[in-house]
């Protein structure tokens, strides 16, 4: 601004005056606590300045550290990433060692109270089509199995071994179309013949009209079929409706849970029924 | 008025505040002349020279004083200011207004001058009013005198001159 500008404006002259005034007063002023003013507010209009630079300063830091130092950030992340991703693998095969842990316990356990000849198979394949209901499991000819050989879990019966391999066998679940088991209602005796319908539910069949079957029944086998040994889980009864002809139309939820089928027991122990069919033969 | 005539006056109204006054008027310093010769420049040279008139002339008379500097700086940069500003807008040539001008501007003068000190708790002022007065009045009449003079003199030696001259 020339001074010739700054003539023309008298009021910015008399502030400019008034300030120099101010201070040069207030620099020999003393204020309450004996300091003198001009360095009260010189010290508290500096370190205003000072707050301003340093928040200034704070905020380059901040958006060097937050944007233009991303790389190491960016780097750090990935390891990071990588790291987790190794310790989620990690925590996934602990958790798997422990769930298989658990359910081989739980067969042990199954196997002692069964008192039936048995090998511990784990599956290894799950069913090549989806119109069969089979699975693969590790064991085979070689560890003894057979054909019909029932296959159990804690949970309840799997279904039967159909075609046993040198070092592994085809397990047709109970849920197959073409599986069946003789059964009988826990509560009330009656048996039947649950057949798989290929849906993930059984059909009991063969239950006579006049039969107490009621919701929430526990199926289980009965023993007669040569195949599966007697009381074993098959499901509960999920819906028994009074059809028209001389028997119930009853569905049956599987106490397995196929899609979950990891570890079982082929039990080797053929069961009565068959002894004596295999005698009258 | 050029700024070294302005300063000239200051340093003159000054040295005759210090030497002369109290001699003239007996001891009393009720008149400021260095606040005459502030309102004289700022009348006739407008507020901007008026402002620095009033800040020269405070300071250097704050600095000889032993009081706070830039107290009397500050009262007579405002007086300055003032007026200059009035003798812009309005007709002051007549020694009526000047002397209501400069009864103005010397109780502007003391009520920032020792408003300044009382607020700051640096001297009390008791019963103020009528030395403030009696100083209006005394600068009042001095500087009306002061400011025929100084407008007549010129004239007056050049009518000198030139009557001289005609005898010859």
């Amino acid at each position: 601004m020339a001074i010739a500008d700054i003539r023309q404006r008298p009021g910015f002259i008399l502030g400019a005056a008034i300030l120099l005034h101010v201070v040069l007063i207030s620099a020999q002023v003393n204020t309450a606590s004996g300091l003198p003013v001009l360095q009260v507010v010189t010290f508290g209009s500096f370190s205003e300045v000072q707050r301003a630079m340093m928040s200034m300063i704070d905020g380059v830091r901040g958006m060097w550290s937050g944007y233009v130092d991303l790389q190491d950030v960016q780097a750090e992340n990935a390891a990071l990433k990588a790291e987790l991703q190794n310790l989620q693998v990690r925590f996934q095969q602990e958790r798997a060692e422990a769930q298989r842990t658990d359910n081989l316990r739980q067969l042990l356990e199954l196997r002692e109270r069964a008192n039936l000849e048995t090998v511990a198979a784990e599956v290894i394949a799950g069913p090549a089509s989806p119109d069969f209901r089979t699975v693969t499991i590790d064991k085979g000819s070689s560890d003894g199995l057979a054909t019909d050989m029932a296959v159990i879990s804690p949970a309840g019966v799997v279904g039967r071994v159909i075609l046993p391999s040198g070092r592994a066998a085809k397990v047709q679940l109970l849920i197959d179309r073409n599986a069946a088991a003789g059964v009988l209602i826990e509560r009330t005796r009656v048996q039947g013949v649950v057949m798989g319908v290929g849906d993930g539910v059984l059909r009991l069949q063969y239950v006579p009209g006049t039969a107490d079957v009621k919701t929430g029944d526990l199926v289980v086998t009965s023993g007669i079929d040569g195949i599966y040994p007697k009381g074993f889980v098959i499901g509960t009864v999920d819906q028994a409706d009074r059809g028209a002809g001389a028997f119930h139309e009853i569905t049956v939820r599987p106490a397995v849970d196929f899609a979950r089928l990891e570890e079982v027991l082929i039990v080797k122990s053929v069961p009565p029924a068959r002894e004596q069919l295999e005698e009258q033969k | 008025m050029r700024s070294a005539a302005a300063l000239a006056a200051i340093l003159i109204a000054i040295a005759l505040q210090t030497t002369l006054a109290s001699l003239v008027f007996r001891g009393s310093t009720a008149i400021d002349l260095v606040l005459i010769v502030v309102v004289f420049v700022a009348i006739k040279s407008g507020p901007v020279t008026g402002v620095m008139a009033g800040t020269v002339a405070g300071l250097i008379q704050d600095s000889l004083s032993s009081g706070i500097l830039g107290i009397g700086g500050l009262a007579k940069t405002i007086v300055g200011f003032g007026a200059g500003v009035l003798g812009s807008q309005f007709i002051v040539t007549a020694p009526l207004p000047r002397f209501l001008l400069l009864l103005l501007a010397t109780g502007v003068h003391a009520a920032i001058f020792m408003g300044l000190y009382t607020l700051l708790n640096l001297r009390q002022f008791d019963t103020p009013y009528p030395a403030i007065a009696g100083q209006a009045l005394g600068n009042a009449f001095v500087g009306v005198v002061a400011f025929q003079m100084i407008e007549w003199l010129p004239g007056f030696v050049d009518r000198r001159r030139a009557g001289r001259f005609l005898k010859r």
